[in-house]
């Protein structure tokens, strides 16, 4: 089934002076229910903008968006679709709305009218699915990045969505708290069925998805799976992005003329290809 | 410097006058900033000190957090004493040049000290023992009628709880725009007091900016949590009044009764 769809959105932003700029142009793009998919582009290529469509927070200015067939332009589905579609944004500190982290979480269920009995049981689960219940009376401001990037999670969790988007979540994190995110991200999608886009410039986490979209310009570039998409080093190069380290290395082996696949992801495959070459193991 | 400001700290407890309900709370410190300015004599403020001192103990919070809370306003109570030492009339005790310090005006300073001593300790009470957004939610409640006025309760109580949330983030952003000048050479610590407030406008301007553009943020992330106002939106938080709430406004009340006996019985020292 699928989650989200795009239909030839088009979207600019309108200034009284300059020129209208298109931000997406004849997009079409369709999230399937339960995917782990990573949306890459460089600065202005348009993915947060595109991010942004997803829940009704920016309305398309040509063509249409669907959330499960909802249409984001119809204004008496605004609700429905945000508490579908879950929005985290990047900067923790700025999505924080209340002074104590349990009362926070619950601001989202309060919105929805959820009564008071089961926001409790809401917040509790949400808490515990980020691994946060034991800060439940602490203060926000008084926890690291990464904690409070995965308090902002679970007050979208409590809304009970369907599909989470991450507008580059982990930006301003250091490399601990980047963990904890991804990982809570990424058992969010394996053990509870949940739809993930996560927006990111980390190569190395976009390689961790089911599917990579890279755009360009208010276009899509390409779209496949991490290895079909990173195997374009020369590409991704030519749009200003990187590829994963280890893919990187066996690309530009392979240009020197060592027989290396152009599929390799990780360090640990990138090792088992370095052997294999050597003909050392199996 | 900028992190000794307690403004709206809460300390979480499990203590009876945590558990209170924060409407009671508020009323009872309205309360009490009333019962501390009704007793005339020795006895009656002994009491009302007293009654602080058992709230005190009720919080079991350390004594240590409600001495700092009182240090800032240290210069604010000595100048008052100080004036009321100098200008009350009666017996004369001491005398020179132009100044005269009396008999009554020892009583009436030391009287109006512990009487400042007494409201300000006695309202910080209320902030260290009840969250920022319980107290906005029990002002909301408390405030509804003036809904017949059109005056919107819950997004004052909104943006209450949002500038609350937003003091501790503010001011460390303020310590790193500072250290950030400093850094660049900024000299912020030396001159008079025009140069040194020309020296804030780099601080004040960068700080401005990033405040508009986390409310930006703010504002969407709320909309994101399906915020549209106080229309059909329920609390996680219930707020029952229990027997303890009935019992301890039983209690006040008793208080400002037994004082105002008092005033009627006893002579007046002030």
């Amino acid at each position: 089934m699928e989650m989200l769809r795009t239909e030839n959105l088009r979207f600019q932003y309108e200034y009284e002076e300059e020129a209208p700029t298109l931000v997406l142009d004849d997009l079409n793009l369709t999230i399937e229910e339960g995917s782990f998919v990573a949306l890459l582009g460089h600065n202005g290529s348009g993915k947060s903008t595109l991010a942004k469509h997803f829940n009704a927070i920016q309305l398309p200015t040509g063509g249409r968006v669907l959330v499960r067939d909802m249409d984001t332009a119809d204004e008496s589905l605004c609700l429905k679709i945000r508490q579908t579609v879950g929005m985290v944004l990047q900067n923790p500190d700025n999505q924080l709305v209340s002074t104590i982290v349990e009362e926070d979480v619950a601001f989202g269920p309060e919105n929805l009218g959820i009564p008071p009995a089961e926001i409790a049981q809401r917040v509790t689960d949400a808490l515990q699915l980020v691994g946060m219940e034991a800060y439940r009376d602490h203060a926000p401001h008084k926890l690291s990045g990464g904690q409070k990037q995965r308090v902002a999670i679970a007050g979208i969790l409590a809304m009970q969505p369907d599909c989470l988007v991450l507008d580059e979540p982990t930006a301003m994190l250091d490399p601990q708290g980047r963990k904890e995110v991804l990982e809570t991200v990424r058992r969010l999608n394996r053990e509870r069925g949940m739809t993930v886009v996560l927006i990111t410039h980390y190569m190395e986490e976009a390689a961790q998805a089911d599917r990579v979209v890279v755009m360009d310009d208010g276009h899509i570039l390409r779209d496949g799976t991490p290895k079909e998409v990173f195997a374009c080093v020369e590409e991704l190069r030519a749009v200003a992005l990187d590829v994963p380290q280890p893919t990187e290395l066996c690309h530009l082996l392979r240009k020197a003329g060592i027989d290396l696949p152009s599929d390799v992801l990780t360090v640990e495959e990138c090792v088992d290809a370095l052997l294999k070459y050597k003909g050392v193991g199996e | 410097m900028l992190t000794d400001i307690t403004i709206g700290q809460f300390f979480p407890g499990n203590s009876l006058l945590h558990r209170l309900d924060p409407r009671i709370k508020l009323v009872l410190t309205l309360f009490y900033i009333v019962l501390v300015f009704v007793p005339q004599n020795w006895l009656g403020l002994l009491i009302a000190v007293a009654f602080l001192i058992v709230a005190l103990a009720c919080s079991r919070l350390p004594a240590r957090l409600i001495l700092r809370s009182l240090k800032p306003t240290v210069p604010i109570i000595l100048l008052t004493a100080i004036i009321n030492l100098f200008y009350v009339a009666g017996d004369v005790l001491w005398s020179w040049w132009i100044f005269t310090i009396t008999y009554q005006g020892v009583t009436t300073a030391v009287f109006i000290a512990i009487r400042l001593l007494c409201l300000i300790a006695g309202s910080s009470l209320l902030t260290y023992t009840t969250s920022p957004t319980t107290l906005t939610d029990a002002m909301e409640r408390l405030l509804k009628p003036l809904k017949w006025l059109h005056i919107n309760i819950h997004e004052l109580a909104m943006m209450m709880t949002i500038a609350l949330r937003f003091i501790p983030t503010l001011i460390e952003e303020t310590d790193q725009i500072m250290s950030a000048q400093k850094a660049r050479g900024a000299d912020m610590e030396s001159g008079g007091l025009m140069q040194r407030v020309r020296a804030l406008v780099p601080v004040l301007i960068p700080l401005f900016v990033s405040a508009f553009r986390r409310a930006i943020d703010l504002a969407m992330a709320m909309e994101c949590r399906c915020y549209h106002g106080g229309k059909g939106r329920t609390r996680m938080k219930q707020l029952h009044m229990q027997a303890r709430d009935y019992m301890s406004l039983a209690v006040a009340a008793l208080v400002l009764a037994g004082i105002i006996l008092l005033n009627i019985y006893i002579p007046a020292t002030i």
